[in-house]
């Protein structure tokens, strides 16, 4: 009955991105900002509803083939499709007063919304080619993002970072389309759904270890997952705010989704074969990612290797291959889509104001010269460090727990040696934000900030932004019931278990 | 548990509204702060006196169930005597901080800041107090850790607060990391995380050394126990109201509370005990002997906290839960008098130096008066509370001593004895604080002067307990206090004290301990942060530079790589960057041709 909502969905943000592109110039203009909020205002309530009603759709599209144009939602999917609705959404509202330094603002408001479908078409799609197709029509609005509306400054330029970024998940894509054909074409459909009911029955051991080979490159390419990471700093370096803040806050959550959606049910002895490598990557990135975010300069840089080490704890949690472990991945997914979407938000807004995010540059006294904006950063900081009580917390624990008692064939020791390592991890991370908080907010200002006249805090702007991303994060933090309760009985079926 | 739950909303309440109403309306900031502690003073006293009037008062609330895909996590609460008796304490100090704190940081440009984190710091310790959920009791215990970092970090101007800060919040997100690994195995043995579950439980799981270690970890962080102490000595550089509540009384006690509520479950664990026991001693000890060479009076005050904490374990060490308690109620109420009283000091002299101070005891009266009955207690004096505290842990000893029981008799012998000579150097630091700061001649021409009522009026009210609450003791039967024991410490005591006195009596101006042998060893605090440097801080930053290094490599690798194998393909993209979208348009077709193909192949 209701078979027409999550198309509206898709088509909604689609459509106002097409609007912005046929308007004549001048009207595109002097609407775009505003019908960009319209339009992720409509989505964020029709994502609400679709979360909320969990509606599907399965007609045919390419009969010849057996593809289906089959969407829809469950436990695992709706949060993510909520995120991506929200940090799209504040990013629009962001740009009404907050805009880069190389307008073209129709153009750079269609692309978020053109990111968008590809981000929510993502985490609907029932069948895999749809799916892969999803995947990939993110590539270029964010290629656009950071090529056009970048900081040109970079080592290099935004154009290379781009560019090196494009390549580089192009490549993980051609990688993980084999492994979705080799699986679709084997089992004989390439319905999500069908595939997770059968859990890989169908297909050889071969097969399988082949095809989760194929998906985890893919899927591991865009997390990132250590020692694959190298595309994500520059590109967080270069692109503007609102394409970092949507870097951080969804595409990488696609990976891990992906993972957890895909490779896990559908091939699960490439799954039991390949998790205790996984898990040792997945620690490698969180301890390299800690020590590395602790030789940055660049502000952006940092975050963007604090995204290495976060990720590393999601991919921990999925490599455990628990129900426990995998609650706990798509947690930290979430929370580091709030707390890192907010930390690049609040970066974004730091280095608009100075033009540099270099640590030796900006200096220390943030707290002093602008309160509201240190304040929030010591908040993010905080929350990025994984302090119970926010969101941060919850995840990273269950994947921890889900190292110390990992699902049934794998080894024991093993996995307590992984959290033991994953454990020092935390301490780096607690070590490297009070760092920056030491080096950025505390102390006092150099004379060149205190004499520039047009450095000023915070905005009511900004904050009315930010505000909502600060109430979620302390909300899941003190409530995890609302999003555990909802993956627990999803994961459980992914991962085989009745119950 | 309506009045539980005032208690914990009242003060996250006010610190909301006094950091939102900070820059808008900053006369509120201190009444709104005062209010909430008030308030939850208030709710707390409701089951304390249920206690008192002899009610059996174990209440608990059940919130919510969060699943996790294994154990799952209840966010549960629960109140029993202890529970009432420590949350009560936590509340008194609290207010009496607030309000001291309206007077001793008047016109502190962040007194919003720093009024909000005080109050969100008691909800914080009053739902580790309540907790029944080891997850629950977590989050407190965390967020406790977190005001304590902002609040060491209050003056972040300075140098020595900014490091002090973060090497606080990093030691003790150390022990933590292994606290959480406990919790962990707490669950997987009791398939619950229930405190007063696993509690009922615990006969059924015997041995359990492991766990409980690892529990331990985030004790002896939190409780700044050997070897990861020496964050507290330097956290005193926290504003001192802050040292009162969070690093005396409150905060640094809750490592002691949580073996206490986990107590069964230790007592089963004899390894563990040892090893609580040998932690317990060598802190104890080394916590007095490295406050005897303190100049600065708050760190003397910080390395006696240090002490007196192990003496609280020491006692769990060696069988005695409510000795421990006993001694954690009456330290958070001397040792919150005795930092507020340096406070007092401080706030006069404006240095935080003995060697500046001297001759106060005619200029600050009440400062003194209280100061003494503080002193008096911590030296272990009768009838002053910590006397009576005191000998309930060397009761306890000497009984695991003579006649065995949870615990070895060896480490009951290894109590009895370091507690007795670490007695003897109590009295010593002691006697030289209180000389040092009060009698002789004013230095430096110093113009001191008593410190204003809203200071004076909370140093009064904490001396009484410090004086009286010794005797709340006296009618349990199951603390011991024996009589040679109490005579032979109390013999060690003056000796202790005596000794300083002789030294400062012939040249009273200056240290009288600075011609000790290896007085710079002790000053230093055994030098175990050098080699702390030298061990974890240096590596630490080489792997950073190493990490940094390669990744700049490996991406300069990458990045050639892909320049050089890879012209064609990169002048293929960069073709894009004209903007043009067909281009982009005509690659997403040549994609979907390759996939069509893709299939046609494989079919």
């Amino acid at each position: 009955m209701s078979h027409w909502l999550i198309p509206l969905l898709l088509a909604v943000p689609l459509l106002g991105a097409v609007a912005l592109l046929v308007l004549p110039g001048a009207v595109a203009e002097h609407v775009a900002t505003r019908l960009g909020v319209v339009v992720s205002a409509a989505t964020l309530a029709l994502s609400a509803v679709v979360a909320a009603t969990a509606p599907s759709t399965n007609v045919s599209w390419v009969p010849e083939l057996g593809i289906r144009f089959h969407l829809g939602t469950d436990g695992i999917s709706s949060p993510l499709l909520l995120l991506t609705a929200f940090l799209t959404l504040l990013c629009t509202v962001l740009l009404l007063r907050v805009q880069p330094e190389a307008l073209r603002l129709p153009a750079l408001v269609g692309v978020v919304l053109l990111l968008e479908v590809g981000m929510l078409g993502t985490f609907v799609a029932q069948d895999l080619l749809l799916f892969f197709v999803f995947f990939e029509v993110v590539l270029a609005p964010m290629w656009f993002l950071i090529a056009v509306w970048g900081d040109d400054k970079v080592p290099g330029g935004r154009v290379r970072a781009a560019n090196i970024f494009i390549l580089y998940t192009l490549l993980g894509s051609a990688v993980m389309l084999l492994g979705i054909l080799l699986i679709g074409l084997r089992a004989g459909t390439f319905d999500m759904v069908a595939l997770t009911a059968r859990a890989g029955s169908g297909l050889g051991h071969s097969t399988q270890l082949l095809a989760f080979a194929a998906l985890a490159i893919g899927f591991a390419i865009k997390t990132p997952m250590w020692p694959l990471h190298s595309w994500l700093p520059g590109a967080h370096t270069a692109a503007p705010t609102v394409g970092s803040v949507l870097l951080a806050g969804v595409l990488l959550k696609m990976g891990t989704y992906g993972l957890v959606r895909i490779a896990l049910p559908m091939v699960p002895q490439g799954a039991h074969t390949f998790a205790p490598f996984l898990g040792a990557l997945a620690v490698a990135g969180i301890v390299y990612g800690a020590l590395a975010c602790l030789a940055q300069r660049d502000l952006k840089r940092l975050i963007a290797f604090s995204s290495v080490g976060h990720m590393g704890f999601v991919l921990l949690g999925i490599s455990t291959l628990t129900p426990v472990g995998v609650n706990g991945a798509l947690y930290a997914n979430l929370a580091h889509g709030l707390i890192t979407g907010l930390l690049f938000f609040l970066v974004g807004a730091i280095k608009d104001r100075h033009h540099t995010a270099d640590l030796e540059l900006l200096g220390g006294g943030l707290y002093q010269r602008m309160p509201r904006l240190g304040a929030l950063l010591a908040f993010a900081a905080v929350a990025s460090v994984g302090l119970p009580g926010l969101a941060g917390f919850w995840g990273e624990m269950l994947s921890l727990y889900g190292a110390f008692d990992p699902g049934a064939d794998l080894s024991r020791g093993y996995y307590l040696v992984l959290m033991t390592i994953a454990g020092t991890g935390v301490v780096l991370t607690t070590l490297y934000f009070v760092n920056v908080l030491r080096r950025v907010a505390q102390g006092t200002s150099f004379q060149v900030w205190r004499d520039a006249v047009l450095l000023r805090d915070a905005t009511t702007h900004e904050l009315v932004v930010w505000s909502p991303v600060v109430v979620l994060v302390v909300a899941l933090g003190l409530w995890p019931g609302w999003l555990l309760s909802a993956s627990d009985p999803v994961v459980r079926r992914l991962l085989g278990m009745s119950g | 548990m309506t009045a539980i739950l005032i208690a914990l909303l009242a003060p996250t309440v006010a610190a909301v509204v006094g950091l939102l109403l900070g820059p808008v309306r900053p006369r509120l900031v201190v009444p709104v702060a005062v209010a909430g502690a008030a308030v939850a003073l208030l709710a707390v006293c409701v089951p304390a006196l249920r206690l008192v009037a002899g009610n059996d008062i174990v209440a608990r609330l059940h919130l919510a169930t969060v699943p996790t895909g294994a154990v799952p996590i209840g966010l549960d609460l629960r109140v029993d005597g202890t529970a009432a008796l420590v949350a009560v304490a936590v509340a008194c100090v609290a207010l009496a901080v607030q309000v001291y704190s309206a007077g001793y940081l008047r016109g502190d440009p962040r007194y919003s800041s720093y009024a909000a984190l005080v109050s969100l710091f008691t909800a914080a310790m009053l739902l580790v107090v309540v907790a029944d959920d080891l997850f629950v009791l977590l989050i407190g215990w965390e967020v406790m850790g977190v005001c304590s970092y902002f609040l060491v970090g209050h003056h972040w101007e300075q140098e020595g607060s900014r490091s002090a800060a973060v090497k606080a919040f990093v030691t003790t997100r150390l022990g933590d990391v292994g606290f959480l690994f406990g919790i962990f195995a707490l669950g997987h043995v009791f398939g619950t995380f229930s405190i007063h579950r696993i509690v009922s439980a615990a006969p059924e799981h015997p041995g359990l050394t492991i766990a409980t270690l690892l529990l331990l970890c985030g004790v002896v962080g939190k409780s700044a126990q050997f070897p990861l102490h020496t964050w507290l000595p330097d956290a005193m550089a926290g504003p001192t109201p802050v040292s009162a509540l969070i690093h005396a009384a409150t905060m640094v006690a809750a490592g002691i509370y949580l073996v206490v509520r986990l107590y069964d479950v230790y007592l089963l664990a004899p390894t563990t005990l040892a090893v609580m026991a040998v932690i317990a001693c060598i802190t104890m000890l080394g916590g007095a002997l490295a406050a005897l060479a303190q100049d600065d009076i708050k760190r003397v005050l910080a390395y006696s906290t240090v002490s007196q904490l192990a003496y609280m374990l020491a006692a769990l060490a060696v069988g005695s839960s409510l000795a421990s308690t006993f001694h954690l109620l009456t330290h958070a109420a001397f040792k919150a008098l005795l930092f507020l009283a340096a406070g007092s000091v401080i706030h006069a002299v404006g240095t935080n130096r003995m060697a500046d101070m001297g001759g106060l005891r005619r200029l600050m009266p009440v400062t003194f008066a209280t100061m003494t009955v503080g002193l008096a207690a911590l030296a272990g004096l009768p009838p002053f509370a910590g006397f009576f505290s005191k000998e309930a842990v060397l009761g306890a000893a000497e009984e695991t001593a003579r006649h065995g029981g949870a615990a070895a008799t060896w480490t009951g012998w290894l109590v009895l004895v370091v507690g007795l000579i670490t007695v003897t150097v109590t009295g010593a630091y002691v006697a030289r604080l209180w000389l040092m700061t009060f009698f002789g001649q004013p230095r430096r021409g110093v113009a001191a002067h008593e410190s204003p009522a809203v200071m004076r009026w909370p140093l009064v009210l904490l001396a009484v307990p410090a004086a009286l609450l010794g005797f709340a003791g006296l009618g349990q039967p199951k603390l011991h206090i024996g009589l040679v024991t109490s005579v032979l410490s109390l013999v060690l005591t003056v000796a202790g004290m005596a000794t300083v006195w002789r030294a400062w009596t012939r040249a009273p101006s200056t240290d009288p301990t600075a011609g000790l042998p290896g007085h710079g060893l002790l000053l230093h605090g055994f030098r175990v942060d050098d080699l702390y440097d030298r061990v974890v801080v240096r590596p630490v930053r080489l792997a950073a530079r190493a990490v940094g290094w390669t990744d700049d490599q490996v991406v300069e690798g990458a990045v050639l790589g892909t320049g050089r194998g890879a012209v064609a393909l990169s002048a293929l993209v960069a073709r894009t960057q004209s903007g043009n979208v067909t281009t982009y348009l005509t690659g997403l077709l040549a994609g979907v041709l390759l996939l069509v193909a893709g299939l046609v192949v494989f079919t």
